[in-house]
């Protein structure tokens, strides 16, 4: 039975190498490449990195769409009803892009203040908040209330909304 | 009346499935050969009650009957009739219907098929059947039942999601759903398997076709919501590593390596636990695959019509089916390996098709972290994530270099020991021609192309002339198999053309890949009739805007034509239409497909008039130039053929026909088992 054992030896081995450098490949795979979701709120509050790719989502503000006369450049600005945003993006909006809608974005902060975003995501259904968004609008809400309730500053111009 | 005989038939189909989940399975464990024989006739009986069900259904949106919730929120009067029967399955309840009748489908085609397999071992198979039946079945008709009244009905119903009226839509959920749905049968041979504590393998003999039938549906199914995507989004890409795309691909890769691990437990009785694991695990993904789709846990490009309070009664019965086959597993896997497996050297088939079940376990595992980890991490508070083609990409990519480089060598190592010298004979020369296309395919092409380019080359290459070995060895020279001489002939088995059919669909689909991702140019920009661009040497001229009107939309339509010097290559027509329910707009591309290279063209937005300008209104305009995009969707097609053709092999039939022999052992293996 020498050489079951020794087959046996390297099966165990095999999987054992297998699913070590997997598991050792995946935890570096994930550690660079996942995307932070943030919302206006988050950044406002200087919760996001600068450098990296991250994750915006929110509501496009009303009548805040513009577009560069001779490219294909746009400027737009993301709300949670509490904090906003300007996000600078040059290409083609998705079809169900539309102001006073939920949108995520993907790119990276530059400076204070601006998002400048790689790719911009709206959703399928047109009634359809991603949960992303619809929660951290959420969060925005409890999070001015408990503030209110401390102290009297007056609301941002995007809760009046 | 419609909705009323839908809900009986599902009703009665529901008492059925129990009847077959329960009667077998009891019978088969106490011998009681008359309860046995009722898993046929309550099989065929609860597969005719959900095809009526469905019947009905599909009559209910074909003649616009609006009293039903269902039909009034998928269809409205405007939808063309093929559109309404794709409608069935057009959201959560009526796909759910549709999982069960492919369920129904595939279980009476297993019981008519195989009737002349040992009646307990059927009996069981069947029963594991009924339990998945009566699960879903139950599922849908307490939680989302395709019947409810919607009363008083409504003058018109909503309309179908544009996105889903379209071609792609209408076949490709029942074919993803025939692979997804196909898994469950060699899941109820391992189910069944281990309840008999059999310890022959002879079993994984008899569903070996029907794995390869639904691996073929499964690809095909890929494959066509691929192709979907790619025409009907609007943005050209092919595959996003989107949750929903994860979900589909997980139970392929692991039915993949199914596939595989099924020859050589067929063949040589080894790896007997690790094809029943795998078998467990590949319908295991398809049912999470479900859970995924189905629950709105996800947030994907692919998600329509999901709803959260349905997603844990998935999970629950998830739980139930793979975490009982599993302890039945723990419990009686031991038993099943061990002295009878023949040994094999470190370089041998075996050892080969191993290191192809790890590549792809592995792969796996890959997707299944990066699927679920967002979901992980918001459950525990972690934070909100999401993981994207970053992560998928580069280390699938890693885990599929050392996959297609072995892969020329698996079919022709020995058992047990190979030549190593041997093989690398027959292949010395395809390694070369590999490097020397690649080379120069990269000094020709270098900036088209890039270094990924040349690698798809030299894969495609490398994986083509290995088949090309592969059908040497077993055929002897070329020569000689046109002369079609007999023994050549009867070598050159169904089975073994399967695998020369799908590896080549490999080979096509690895160049396809590299090349099409390598070497597409996609260009979006602002441009007005009468402008032109220029793309590798091809002149799009976008030359007039015109307006056109649907059954149901109104499109703006758009005239491009591309020319080559002083030729016109295509004419295309882009439209941007607007659906009747007033506010979905929808991008429709313009694709001129080719074996070499795809051209595709599609309307953004409409943009302001510049100051001064023609007075012609400008478009944003995505224009890309894809080389080999077709490679990519041909290369599946052929892996589906391949798997159609072998599943088709004599060798499988003739097991059947053997079987009073089997079923001599298999009541033998009955008074054994502790029941």
């Amino acid at each position: 039975m020498r050489a079951q054992r020794k087959r046996r030896l390297w099966m165990a081995g095999a999987i054992v190498l297998g699913v070590g450098s997997a598991t050792a490949l995946v935890m570096m795979a994930l550690r660079e490449n996942l995307e932070h979701f943030y919302s206006p709120t988050d950044i406002a509050e200087g919760r996001a990195p600068s450098a990296r790719t991250l994750r915006l989502g929110g509501i496009v503000l009303e009548e805040s769409l513009t577009r560069a006369p001779e490219s294909l450049e746009v400027a737009f600005v993301v709300t949670d009803r509490f904090h906003e945003l300007p996000v600078r993006f040059t290409g083609i909006l998705p079809d169900l892009f539309r102001e006073g809608q939920s949108v995520v974005a993907t790119g990276k902060l530059e400076g204070q203040g601006l998002f400048v975003a790689e790719q911009v995501l709206a959703k399928h259904d047109e009634n359809y908040m991603p949960a992303e968004v619809a929660d951290a609008i959420e969060r925005a809400k409890v999070k001015q209330s408990a503030d209110a309730a401390t102290s009297a500053r007056p609301a941002p111009t995007g809760a009046v909304l | 009346m419609i909705a009323e005989l839908g809900q009986i038939a599902l009703i009665l189909a529901l008492l059925l499935a129990l009847v077959q989940a329960t009667f077998p399975l009891v019978g088969s464990l106490r011998g009681r050969a008359d309860w046995m024989a009722l898993a046929r006739p309550s099989a065929f009986a609860q597969t005719a009650c959900i095809v009526l069900a469905f019947a009905l259904l599909a009559t209910a949106f074909l003649f616009q009957d609006f009293s039903l919730a269902y039909v009034a929120q998928h269809s409205n009067l405007r939808l063309p009739p093929h559109y309404r029967i794709s409608a069935v399955w057009g959201a959560h309840e009526g796909s759910l219907l549709l999982w069960v009748l492919v369920l129904g489908i595939w279980t009476s085609a297993l019981a008519f098929a195989s009737r002349r397999l040992p009646q307990p071992f059927m009996a069981r198979v069947l029963s594991v059947l009924g339990i998945i039946s009566v699960g879903f079945i139950a599922f849908t008709l307490f939680t989302s039942n395709p019947f409810l009244r919607h009363l008083p009905p409504l003058m018109d119903g909503n309309d179908l999601n544009p996105l889903l009226q379209d071609f792609g839509l209408i076949v490709h959920p029942p074919m993803l759903y025939m692979g997804y749905v196909g898994f469950a049968v060699p899941f109820a041979f391992a189910v069944a398997a281990l309840i008999e504590g059999r310890v022959d393998s002879e079993w994984v003999r008899w569903s070996r076709p029907w794995t390869l039938i639904a691996w073929s549906f499964l690809t095909i199914g890929i494959a066509l919501g691929s192709w979907w995507a790619y025409y009907e989004l609007g943005w050209g890409g092919w595959w996003f590593w989107d949750p929903v795309e994860n979900a589909s691909f997980m139970p392929w890769l692991i039915g993949t390596a199914l596939v595989h691990s099924q020859a050589v437990t067929d063949k040589r009785g080894s790896f007997r636990a690790w094809t029943l694991l795998l078998a467990i695990f590949a319908f295991s993904l398809s049912l999470l695959g479900t859970f995924l789709v189905r629950s709105g846990v996800l947030t994907s490009v692919h998600a329509f019509a999901s709803d959260p309070t349905r997603g844990l009664y998935i999970l629950i019965f998830l739980a139930m089916v793979s975490g009982g086959a599993l302890t039945l597993y723990a419990i009686r896997a031991p038993r099943l390996s061990g002295d009878s497996e023949s040994p094999f050297g470190v370089v041998s088939r075996e050892s080969l098709l191993l290191a192809n079940n790890l590549l792809l376990a592995a792969a796996c595992a890959l997707v299944l972290i990066g699927t679920l980890f967002p979901l992980l991490a918001d459950a525990f508070g972690w934070g909100k994530f999401s993981v994207g083609p970053a992560y998928f990409g580069p280390y699938f990519f890693g885990l599929m270099v050392p996959l297609v480089f072995l892969l020329p060598f698996g079919p022709l190592a020995r058992w047990q020991q190979a030549d190593a010298a041997g093989m690398w004979r027959s292949l010395r020369w395809s390694a070369l021609a590999a490097v020397a296309l690649g080379a120069l395919a990269w000094m020709v092409f270098r900036d088209a192309i890039g270094w990924r380019g040349a690698l798809g080359v030299t894969g495609g290459v490398w994986l083509a002339l290995g088949v090309v070995a592969a059908w040497r060895v077993r055929a002897g020279s070329p020569r000689e198999v046109v002369a079609s001489s007999p023994s050549g002939a009867r070598r050159l088995n169904p089975g073994y053309v399967g695998m020369l059919i799908a590896h080549t669909g490999m080979a096509m689909f690895v160049a396809g890949v590299l090349l099409t991702e390598a070497s597409s140019v996609e260009k979006d920009v602002r441009l007005a009739p009468g402008e032109s661009l220029m793309v590798r040497g091809l002149e799009f001229r976008f030359v007039t805007m015109d307006h056109q009107e649907g059954p149901n939309y109104a499109a703006d339509r758009g005239q491009f034509e591309v020319w080559s010097g002083d030729r016109r290559v295509a004419v295309m027509q882009p439209e941007k239409r607007l659906y009747s329910n007033g506010t979905q707009v929808m991008t429709e591309a313009a694709i001129d497909a080719g074996f070499t290279r795809d051209l595709y063209v599609a309307l953004g937005e409409p943009l302001q008039r510049a100051e001064g300008a023609s007075g012609a209104q400008a478009w944003a305009v995505r224009i890309y130039h894809k080389p080999f995009m077709r490679w990519v969707w041909l290369g599946a097609v052929l892996m589906m053929l391949g798997g159609a053709t072998a599943a088709t092999d004599a060798r499988y039939r003739r097991a059947r026909v053997a079987s009073t022999r089997a079923q001599a052992r298999a009541v033998s293996a009955e008074a054994e088992s502790p029941a």
